[in-house]
């Protein structure tokens, strides 16, 4: 359910590290939370996310959620694919369902994230 | 999760539960408040049961839903200047009509499906909202001569709708039910007394079967035991009652909204004679409303309820009810505005919290083909 190689934020995004890019989506947790999702805003190309500020939202039929970034940067790739089948955030939320990559300014935010078991432990407490 | 409509009683009032509720957790649905109670608003997902419903079957526990049985030889009488709608349509035994109740300024109380159940006998279905106030406002109404029972605690009520519903509770009744918009006696496997009806607010054809609360779970037990049936959450009787453009209470109208406005002015008879709020309504209708309640089709995003609908960057109305259309794929909203922007094909915007985005009013049901569909 929560990959090992991510990091997690308390927002319910993970992080996939690749150097200076990571890649970013929403957890198994928060896809199941919100429901078949039916709409993604994101940002575009070029555009620059601040770590804890909103990037976007995600749209189920019953609840709209914002995306809050887990890393400052600038964006350097968003998944257009969504656009026309958003559904996939839901069936493969750390693959095909990815949202966008982001070239870091800060790699050290990155310490602040949680690891695999400790965003599990996270989940647990919130439950 | 946003629930457009959950509102709870009064806040801090321990939420009430219906006799399914543990067949409910144990289905693993996820459960939310509404109308005061805790109910299931999804099982599966609201996109895989909205689409059960619309190609097979699906049910739902509505038990929230409030009846009322009055009865008397003033029955008639008394309830024909209580209601909107003209009750000689339902003078034949076990037929039933929709109707509104307003107040004397011609405001919506609340919509209410009333069935001839018996000789000088009438059985009314309320929202659960408004339980308590339709109690209240009918009793005051009603001459000593006129019983008024609240059964809702005692009354169960489950509904199964679509294209598949008649044929399974043919086989689960040993006969065919009622005609639309009738309802009569059955039992169910031989066994469970049960009243079925035939209406519904999912566009589909179905029956909404009305039992004791102790037989409540036979009942739900006995409907599932057919494989293609779904058991179905609020959030799909949301999504299925909008895209077939009924109004829903609290959102669409309310003691605010008038008949005409809303577009109900088909559940009116002036010419029935005198009914409380009719001379406000009366004059509505000859004067024409100002601002009438549409359907908008919204490309991008989900509109909800609230949200400002702009023309030209001007607020002109909010929207009243709103959703993602999973049989049409995109949002779909429903919302009061000027009569001069009401016509079809008006181009207007909705304001999706960050973005304002295209709306374009389209005439309801906003979805056609469905079981009940003009043929």
């Amino acid at each position: 359910m929560y990959p090992a190689d991510l990091k997690y934020d308390t927002e319910h995004e993970w992080v996939r590290i690749d150097g200076d890019v990571v890649t970013v989506g929403i957890s198994d947790y928060a896809q199941d939370h919100l429901g078949e999702v039916v709409f993604v805003d994101l940002p575009a190309v070029g555009d620059t996310v601040t770590a804890g500020d909103t990037f976007g939202e995600v749209e189920s039929v019953k609840s709209v959620s914002d995306l809050y970034s887990p890393v400052s940067g600038e964006v350097v790739k968003v998944n257009d694919a969504l656009d026309g089948a958003p559904e996939t955030i839901n069936d493969d939320a750390y693959g095909a369902g990815w949202m966008i990559e982001v070239q870091l300014s800060d790699p050290l935010e990155l310490d602040g994230l949680m690891s695999a078991e400790e965003y599990e432990a996270f989940i647990a407490s919130e439950a | 999760m946003t629930d457009d409509h959950g509102t709870a009683a009064e806040p801090g009032a321990p939420l009430l539960r219906t006799p399914l509720y543990e067949e409910h957790v144990a289905l693993g649905a996820r459960m939310v408040p509404f109308a005061g109670f805790e109910m299931p608003v999804q099982y599966a997902g609201i996109i895989d049961e909205h689409r059960a419903v619309r190609t097979r079957a699906g049910i739902f526990d509505i038990c929230h839903m409030a009846e009322f049985r009055v009865f008397g030889f003033d029955a008639f009488d008394a309830l024909q200047r209580i209601v909107t709608n003209d009750l000689h349509k339902i003078d034949e035994l076990g037929t039933a009509v929709y109707t509104l109740m307003c107040a004397p300024d011609g405001g919506v109380i609340d919509d209410l499906i009333v069935y001839h159940t018996g000789d000088i006998e009438y059985l009314v279905i309320a929202n659960a909202s408004n339980r308590d106030e339709d109690a209240a406002w009918i009793r005051t109404h009603l001459p000593e001569t006129v019983e008024f029972v609240d059964e809702s605690d005692k009354t169960a009520l489950i509904a199964l709708q679509g294209p598949e519903a008649i044929r399974i509770i043919t086989e689960l009744a040993g006969g065919e039910p009622p005609a639309r918009f009738h309802i009569g006696e059955a039992r169910l496997d031989e066994q469970v007394p049960v009243l079925l009806a035939r209406t519904g607010y999912t566009g589909e054809d179905g029956v909404e079967i009305l039992c004791h609360v102790s037989h409540a779970v036979a009942v739900w037990r006995l409907l599932l035991s057919f494989g293609e049936v779904t058991p179905c959450g609020l959030g799909a009787r949301d999504t299925l009652r909008l895209e077939m453009g009924y109004a829903l209470y609290g959102n669409d109208i309310d003691r605010t909204t008038d008949p005409i406005s809303a577009g109900l002015g088909w559940t009116l008879s002036l010419a029935k004679g005198d009914f409380v709020g009719r001379d406000r309504i009366a004059r509505v209708k000859a004067d024409g409303p100002t601002r009438k309640l549409v359907g908008l089709a919204v490309a991008d995003g989900v509109p909800r309820h609230g949200f400002p609908v702009l023309h030209d960057g001007a607020q002109v109305g909010t929207v009243a009810s709103g959703t993602f259309s999973p049989t049409l794929e995109h949002g779909i909203a429903t919302a009061y505005v000027p009569v001069e922007l009401a016509a079809t094909g008006t181009s207007l915007q909705v304001a999706i919290r960050r973005r304002t985005v295209d709306a374009e009013v389209v005439k309801m049901p906003f979805v056609t083909g469905t079981s009940l569909s003009p043929k």
